[in-house]
């Protein structure tokens, strides 16, 4: 077996985990990124809308702070969140923007003078100041007080994600695209590294590292209908998951986009409803008002997805071979307004659904599309339960989205977390010496290399990977959705523990000579079943509704009882998560209370005076919420 | 429209001592709005899971899946079956390394190509300031370098190249782009001279035979020959530097400057 020796180990090389290379990389610490893909082509790679950060030069911006975006950023997590990191989040990440500015990111600049913008589909003139032109701009995104996402054109993940490459072309980061890590190696303390298996050869390395940063974005592909690439299926997650020390934060808590295409999934953007676009049904009628009179399809992201399922449920779908979905509606908007205003919707629609949006209605259903939870790390990155091994961007729960993470705040989120946590870990690489423990080596390797014999020796007489996939893939959709309740979550976790048992049996259909593709699904598909796991059963156990989970048999957002971060362990040769609960925030320097949109009942908690208090900081910090 | 699809992919897996390149024939029933992107991942569930082919943000967004369609370079992800007859034809891009059936090589080539132009930012880091606000910059010009930074690396360009399907050692026109990105960047130091070394020579620049392929495939719409162009007039410019009076350089460079239409 091939082995390489570095310092960091970045499995992942998204903008999270190239930009904890690149501050290793800076301090003079030899770096191994590992990626499915090259790494321009990671999922960082598909943001459009930009990033927030609380610079303040957009007229818009004016009297924008880190204090404002800190305040948003928890109210957009309904109280979930950890505010000690909230806050590092909202007051780091202008000089982390600034910074990718002086790196070479071309983002859009501040024009002096008067322009004209548009808000709920209202054209407005407003006059950007003349000592502001040439910084940073910023445009409006949903949940935020002020305009505050940074962003080039229509395509920032893709100048952010090309600027950290390049750095790390320059820094000398070594690069080992199509790998992927199937194993981490740790001796029960320590995490040494991984076993990793190449995608070109179908062969497994090991690669040992004083370090090991776990940055692999999301685990979309346990949903059927998601916006996420085809390769996030929670790779990093699952290797943590299987060593039985590191736990997952809260995987219930999971983002659910009304307007995903059908049949590719691709997300059109909410300004087609900004605009005045609508739903329609199955017989063309347009069914929102009749739930929300009020708001109808402008209700918030959760609510209306909720809906569409609602109406749907009742039979009121359009049938296609892709699965039932409802109309968006934007001809009336016209040409001129969808060529120009809504471009990039026009060309989603031409290209990959071949319908024409001005004269065609766009097939949409609720898309799954951001995942909340993730390797549950401290405020330095640092994983539970083994040292050396870190986690960051969409993999890890950090937890400044607690239960539902605002537009604009995940990518800012992966190079804050890089910039923040790349120094905790440098901090780490100073001090640390490691004895690589061939025991270790030997026993996470074996673990591997026995679970593909077996596969192997399945062969045509095993499970059908792809099968057992999609059987997976249609439970969370219908179980584990925007909608959930007691007996679809019971029922639906039983469902995935009879896939997990079925999964220990997978064979392969074609022969595997060196890489086959089969062979990764076969590989990854157990993991997968586990991550589906922890989030059927901590969306079953947790009896409330916050952010985005929605429980309908408990309405309310429960402060008193649940006003805590769900842990889901895995323990070897189960098929339920072991749960355990931590507080959401180790203290609260802004008070439970109601976000101001999306409603609901809230049960008070109780907070004794010292969780109500920032250390270090003085009243007014310090109110109790009956003073409020 | 139930067409019954017919495509006949190029098989060949240069692991395998057994396997000999060939091409093999799967059918598809084709769906209203069918995507290749779909009718692969079909073959691949319902027929041979050995198929080799590489999709990931399947949005036409990361630039995974080009390949060679019925002739021609293009992403596979958002190419309609209904704009193509019922006799479908994939080969893998030519040029980059095979790995296996549709599956190319193109992150090592371009991270190669890459260290060879020193694809970065020329500036000095240790200059940055956390406290400081960031250095101004026209609109217009951040509009201009991401115009160029677009460029998602597919390799269709590549692969649609004469002179690189020629010269293994042609760097291609989204390289001389992106070299393009950086002259344009106020925030590089790297002089004409520099960049006269990276792509002055027959592996870059003057390698071009300037027939356009590369631009007509691009899925991007990157102006590809306007780059070529610019990066060529300033490489001319720079080699009757001692000749010229300054005056009339200046003048001509900032005709070939890149913000400018012509
Ligand atoms: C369509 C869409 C639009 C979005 N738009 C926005 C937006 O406008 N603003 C915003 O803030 N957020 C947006 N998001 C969310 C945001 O893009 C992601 O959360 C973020 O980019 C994740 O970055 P990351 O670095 O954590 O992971 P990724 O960019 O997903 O990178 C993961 C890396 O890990 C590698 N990897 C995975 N598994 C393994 C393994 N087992 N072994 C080795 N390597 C592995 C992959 O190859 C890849 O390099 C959007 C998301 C989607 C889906
Ligand atoms: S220039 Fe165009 S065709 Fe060439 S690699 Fe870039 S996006 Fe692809
Ligand atoms: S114009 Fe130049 S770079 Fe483009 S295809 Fe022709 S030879 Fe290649
Ligand atoms: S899969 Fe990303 S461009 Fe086709």
């Amino acid at each position: 077996m091939q082995i390489f020796h570095t310092d960091l180990l970045c499995i992942g090389a998204g903008l999270a985990g190239e930009r904890v290379a690149v501050e290793a990389a800076m301090a003079g610490f030899g770096v191994t990124c590992l990626s499915i893909v090259p790494p321009r082509r990671s999922h960082s790679s598909a943001a459009q809308g930009g990033m927030q950060a609380a610079l303040g030069n957009a007229v818009m911006g004016k009297g924008d702070s880190p204090d404002v975006h800190f305040a948003d950023t928890v109210k957009g997590s309904d109280w979930g969140c950890d505010q000690e990191v909230a806050r590092i989040f909202a007051d780091t990440a202008p000089i982390v923007m600034r910074e990718m500015a002086h790196w070479g990111v071309p983002w859009n600049r501040v024009v002096a003078g008067t322009h004209t913008y548009y808000k709920g589909g209202k054209p407005f003139e407003a006059e950007e100041a003349a000592d502001k032109h040439g910084l940073i701009h910023a445009r409006a995104f949903g949940g935020t007080a002020k305009w505050r996402t940074c962003y080039t054109a229509d395509g920032t993940g893709r100048a952010v994600l090309n600027t950290l490459d390049t750095k790390c072309l320059q820094y000398g980061v070594s690069i080992h695209d199509r790998t992927q890590a199937e194993a981490l190696i740790h001796d029960g303390t320590r995490c040494m590294g991984a076993i990793v298996r190449c995608l070109k050869t179908g062969q497994l390395m090991a690669y040992l590292a004083r370090a090991t940063l776990i940055a692999t974005g999301g685990y979309g592909r346990i949903y059927r209908a998601t916006t996420n690439a085809v390769i996030c299926d929670g790779g990093g997650q699952i290797i943590a998951l299987d060593t039985g020390l590191v736990p997952m934060g809260n995987m219930e808590a999971v983002q659910f986009h009304p307007t995903g295409t059908v049949p590719t999934d691709i997300l059109v953007t909410e300004g087609c409803r900004g605009d005045g676009g609508t739903l329609l049904d199955v017989n063309g009628y347009r069914f929102m008002p009749d739930y929300e009179p009020d708001k109808a399809e402008l209700a918030s992201r959760d609510v209306v997805s909720r809906r569409m399922i609602e109406h749907m449920r009742k039979g009121f779908g359009v049938p296609s071979p892709y699965g039932e979905h409802l109309w968006l509606d934007i001809r009336h908007l016209g040409e001129r307004h969808i060529t120009t205003k809504l471009r990039e919707v026009y060309d989603i629609c031409t290209n990959f659904l071949g319908v024409d949006p001005i004269h065609q209605l766009i097939p949409v259903r609720p898309t799954h599309h951001y995942s909340m939870g993730g390797v549950r790390v401290d405020k330095s990155g640092a994983a539970y339960g083994l040292s050396g091994l870190f986690s960051a961007g969409e993999s890890a729960c950090w937890d400044m989205h607690g239960f539902n993470r605002l537009g604009g705040n995940s990518l800012a989120e992966t190079v804050v977390a890089g910039s923040y946590i790349g120094k905790q870990v440098v901090q780490f690489l100073q001090g640390t010496e490691v004895d690589f423990s061939s025991a270790a080596i030997r026993n996470a390797h074996s673990k591997v290399a026995e679970r593909i014999a077996r596969i192997e020796s399945n062969g045509r007489s095993g499970e059908n990977c792809f099968t057992l996939r999609n059987a997976m893939q249609d439970v969370m959709m219908e179980h584990v959705g925007i909608f959930r309740n007691e007996a679809d979550l019971t029922a639906g976790v039983e469902k995935l523990q009879t896939l997990l048992e079925r999964s220990a049996n997978i064979g392969l259909q074609a022969p595997s000579r060196g890489f086959t593709p089969e062979m990764s699904m076969a590989l990854r598909l157990p993991g997968m079943l586990k991550l589906a796991l922890c989030t059927a059963y901590g969306a079953l156990m947790r009896t409330e509704s916050r952010g985005a989970h929605t429980r309908e048999d408990y309405p309310e957002r429960n402060d008193r009882d649940w006003l805590n971060r769900t842990l889901a362990y895995w323990a070897e040769g189960e098929t339920l998560p072991t749960l355990k609960y931590e507080d959401a925030s180790p203290y609260f320097e802004i008070p439970p209370g109601d976000r101001g949109y999306g409603g609901g009942k809230i049960i008070p908690a109780d907070l004794p005076p010292e969780k109500l208090t920032v250390p270090g900081r003085p009243a007014p910090h310090t109110a109790t919420p009956e003073k409020q | 429209m139930s067409r019954r699809l017919h495509l006949e992919i190029f098989r060949y897996n240069p692991l395998d001592p057994d396997s000999v390149p060939r091409m093999q024939s799967f059918y598809v029933n084709e769906y209203d709005s069918m995507t290749l992107f779909i009718a692969l991942n079909l073959i691949r569930e319902e027929q041979d899971p050995g198929v080799q082919f590489d999709f990931c943000c399947r949005a036409g967004i990361c630039g995974s899946c080009g390949m060679v369609i019925n002739g021609r370079p293009g992403l596979a992800c958002h190419t309609q079956t209904r704009d193509l007859p019922d006799h479908i034809v994939l080969h893998p891009l030519p040029v980059f390394k095979l790995i296996g059936d549709l599956s190319v090589d193109t992150g090592t080539w371009f991270r190669n190509v890459g260290k060879r132009i020193e694809a970065w930012v020329h500036t000095d880091d240790t200059a940055f300031n956390p406290a400081d606000e960031e250095s101004r910059m026209e609109n217009a010009l951040a509009e201009q370098i991401f115009e160029l930074d677009r460029c998602v690396e597919c390799g269709c360009c590549i692969a649609a190249c004469g002179t690189a399907r020629m010269r293994e050692d042609f760097m291609g026109a989204a390289t001389i782009n992106r070299v393009a990105r950086f002259y344009i960047d106020p925030r590089d130091k790297r002089s004409d001279d520099d960049y006269y070394d990276v792509i002055g020579n027959d592996e870059g620049v003057f390698g071009c035979m300037g027939l356009l392929g590369c631009e007509d495939v691009c899925p991007k719409k990157i102006p590809l020959q306007d780059q070529l162009g610019i990066m060529r007039r300033m490489l001319a410019l720079n080699s009757v530097k001692g000749i010229l009076p300054k005056g009339i350089l200046d003048r001509l460079r900032h005709k070939g400057c890149c913000h400018e239409k012509h």
